[in-house]
């Protein structure tokens, strides 16, 4: 619907709609978060120490947030190598922040925290499960603006900007949404 | 003359529109091409919103077929159903000897199950909202058509795919989930609960989980079309008021779906991975489980976080509907055009906070209680302001009484009885006596059951020419109004006295307890006047159809001479809904008996030292 497009607005419709559902999104996460809480306060919790390994996800998630940025950055100042490589490399980190989580989940595992057992251990695990949904639609949308890189000519429109900036938007929101969880966690275990 | 008129707004759009190259481009008709792609994959507004009315008609025969069925066990105990059973199955036990069938106890409580969900989710939700946000807002606010039309389509498919899932669940060899539309755990949550606790309940998540994608990829549609595509001079406080109801509905989806979908990823959770989020201490059958620790006041907490606003999620559109079509019926402005839009932000915001009244007698600490009674009780405000804004709306206005009007008064009637017992359940002191009784049954049935329907109606009949072309039959129009709000107030009328006698919901047979059995010959009356409403839409449903064939022809752009811009787009549809410019507005949407002017539509420019808006 290109042509409906009303100049007087400064916002496009379509981040307009994205911004709408990372609010919906983060309504869910709320929802989870304050459930924890009132879980918790009704007592019988188990406490535990979250393993280190997940400081370091923390770290990925975060770098691979910059490097989508600086990718976001070079491609509006048409600056194609740096464009695709920090885009790679933001993708690369992605991936490797859910095998981290994995791994994560294998320490919290070895620790005795099972999904199973108390409900403090299931819900660490179902928070960061489901955040982890949410990275897998940020690494889709990724893959097609690494297709879109790749295949199609270079060229800065403002169309390919618009949409490029829509998944970078995206992905700093779970990447603040992860933040948010994690130092969740961390002051209310 | 009329067709004078016309011809003249015409060139008013033409002169004084907004030229936004819509046409040039010829793009937009590449998806219209093919009838596949017209009338089934459509990305048009005007043929999802048909598409929604549709299926939402279909939902609305199963649920209503399914009530019938259970008043008659309500009504009939003693009575043989054996004459069902072509259509029932093995859910009508028949005895060999006597040859008396039985409703099976279990299907009972499918049916209530089934009744509710449908109803709430699939009728009023995406039947009612679905179909006039996508129809309405874009003609209304002056847009080709929605922000994302292919999320618009998207919408449709996954409300079309909840409802395939929950179809198919009514033939499971179980049954379907037969634990209540609210879906509480332990008999949500252990799939060994009840018969329909296995299969039947993890359908009936999956379905939901799709309808909530579908009330959020339309509800995101909704907003962000409202607040960025409108055209030029409509400002918000010139929307129609049905925009304004479908604006803060949207958002209510969008802010309390999400909360039930996380309920539903706990209880997905607890069914299959093993957790124990809302389970602790359940013994079945003698044997203690070894799920400990959680709480199933938790699901009802989330679950009532969006189960509050979903009963506003229902009526908003309803009100918003009320109050255009009974604008233009009785020629006159609305009443109060900013208190009706302030009391629907008011209900809207109120809704948040009132979630736990539904919990009442659940063990919630009676201190706490107090806070969700005084929010509750407030929202008595808000909706009187309207009730006192429709009836000043009357007062005075030149009134067309045909179908629409009457259905929107009939709203009116309905919102102000079922709205009048809210303030006893609102009470924590009074629940207590009241608290899953039919009292309860028959406040929600009129409030939001019956009211949302005639909302819904009063929609249908108003805005039939602008989807069809052609008009509904008047005369079965009446028929069907008539008949509805007798049958309505005759079968839930005498339910608040049975409830404050005392008598639980959901009770599949009272036979057996000397405290309710005088109660049958009520229950009688109630089950006739079920299946008699019954019928009655039955009348709507055929007069629907054969309109949309044979009814009257449409031979005027605005035949209700209304002022909104719905009324500016040519009779056959068009994609991008208006074939030249955009018009531009210049007023609000009521202006009605106007400086000798009978109506003046919102495109028409002020005159000369005329004071615009209200």
């Amino acid at each position: 619907m290109e042509q409906v497009l009303d100049r007087r607005n400064k916002i496009h419709p379509h981040k307009f709609a994205l911004w709408a559902a990372m609010g919906s999104i983060l309504m869910m996460f709320a929802a989870f978060t304050s459930a924890y809480i009132v879980k918790q306060s009704a007592g019988n919790w188990l406490e535990f120490t979250i393993p280190n390994i997940f400081y370091f996800s923390t770290g990925v998630l975060i770098i691979s947030g910059i490097f989508l940025h600086r990718s976001f950055l070079a491609f509006k100042s048409a600056d194609e190598k740096t464009y695709k490589l920090s885009l790679i490399t933001a993708f690369v980190l992605g991936v490797l922040f859910i095998v981290l989580q994995y791994q994560g989940w294998l320490a919290l595992y070895s620790i005795g925290v099972d999904l199973k057992g108390n409900v403090s251990g299931s819900f660490f695990y179902l928070l960061s499960g489901v955040h982890l949904l949410h990275v897998l639609g940020g690494l889709a949308a990724m893959v097609v603006a690494l297709i879109y890189a790749y295949t199609l000519k270079f060229s800065v429109t403002d169309k390919r900007i618009r949409r490029f900036d829509l998944v970078v938007n995206y992905w700093h929101f779970v990447d603040i949404l992860w933040i948010y969880l994690f130092i969740f966690l961390l002051i209310t275990k | 003359m009329a067709h004078l008129v016309s011809q003249e707004e015409d060139i008013l759009i033409k002169e004084q529109g907004y030229d936004d190259h819509f046409h040039e481009h010829h793009h937009g008709d590449k998806y219209q091409s093919s009838f596949i792609f017209h009338y089934i994959f459509s990305m048009d507004h005007k043929v999802i919103a048909r598409q929604f009315l549709v299926t939402g008609i279909i939902w609305a025969i199963i649920g209503a077929a399914m009530s019938v069925i259970f008043r008659f066990q309500l009504g009939f105990p003693e009575e043989s159903l054996a004459w069902i059973k072509p259509l029932l199955g093995k859910w009508i036990v028949v005895d060999p000897t006597t040859g008396v069938g039985k409703l099976a106890p279990e299907f009972y409580y499918a049916l209530v199950t089934m009744h509710g969900t449908i109803i709430v989710f699939f009728v009023l939700t995406a039947g009612l909202s679905g179909t006039f946000s996508n129809l309405l807002i874009p003609l209304q606010i002056g847009a080709r058509d929605m922000a994302s039309p292919f999320l618009n389509m998207l919408s449709y498919w996954f409300f079309f795919l909840a409802g395939i899932i929950m179809f198919y669940s009514l033939f499971l060899s179980t049954g379907p989930f037969s634990g209540g539309w609210v879906a509480y755990p332990p008999l949500s949550a252990l799939p060994q609960a009840s018969s329909g606790s296995g299969t039947g309940m993890t359908l009936w998540i999956v379905s939901l989980v799709m309808f909530v994608v579908s009330v959020l990829l339309g509800g995101i549609n909704y907003i962000t079309t409202i607040l960025n595509l409108r055209t030029k001079g409509m400002s918000m406080w010139r929307m129609p008021l049905p925009i304004w109801a479908f604006f803060v509905t949207a958002i209510l989806g969008l802010l309390s779906f999400p909360v039930l979908a996380s309920g539903f990823f706990m209880l997905v959770f607890d069914r299959s991975l093993g957790t124990s989020f809302f389970l602790s201490d359940i013994f079945i059958a003698g044997q203690a489980l070894d799920r400990v620790g959680g709480s199933p006041i938790l699901f009802q907490h989330l679950f009532w976080f969006l189960g509050h606003p979903e009963v506003y999620i229902i009526i908003l559109p309803a009100m918003g509907i009320v109050s255009e079509v009974m604008s233009v019926h009785a020629r006159k402005p609305i009443f109060g055009y900013r208190a009706m839009v302030y009391s629907i932000m008011a209900i809207g915001f109120l809704s948040f906070l009132v979630w736990a009244h539904h919990m009442f007698m659940a063990g919630v600490n009676p201190f706490l209680s107090n806070f969700f009674v005084f929010f509750t009780l407030i929202i008595a405000v808000p909706s009187a302001i309207k009730v006192f804004n429709w009836i000043t709306t009357l007062y005075g206005g030149n009134i067309r009484l045909n179908t629409p009007m009457l259905f929107a008064i009939g709203f009116v009637s309905m919102f102000i009885s079922g709205g009048l017992t809210g303030i006893y359940l609102g009470n924590s002191a009074i629940d207590i006596q009241m608290h899953d009784t039919y009292f309860v049954v028959a406040h929600f049935h009129i409030v939001m059951g019956v009211a949302a329907f005639f909302g819904m109606f009063a929609g249908v009949y108003h805005w039939y020419p602008k989807m069809y072309g052609r008009f509904m039959n008047e005369t079965l129009g009446k028929v069907h109004f008539w008949g509805t709000i007798i049958c309505a107030y005759a079968i839930f009328w005498p339910m608040h006295y049975i409830g404050m006698a005392g008598v639980p919901r959901r009770y599949y047979s009272f036979d057996t307890f000397d405290a309710f059995k005088h109660f049958g010959e009520m229950n009688k009356v109630i089950t006739i006047f079920a299946i008699l409403a019954f019928f009655f839409q039955l009348v709507f449903v055929l007069n629907f159809f054969y309109s949309i064939w044979f009814g009257r022809k449409m031979k005027t752009k605005n035949p209700w001479h209304a002022n909104t811009l719905e009324w500016t787009t040519p009779i056959e549809h068009i994609h991008g809904n208006w074939p030249g410019n955009i018009p531009t507005v210049h007023r609000w949407a009521y202006d009605y008996n106007k400086d000798e002017r009978e109506y003046v539509q919102q495109h028409v420019p002020l005159r000369e030292g005329e004071i615009g808006d209200h």
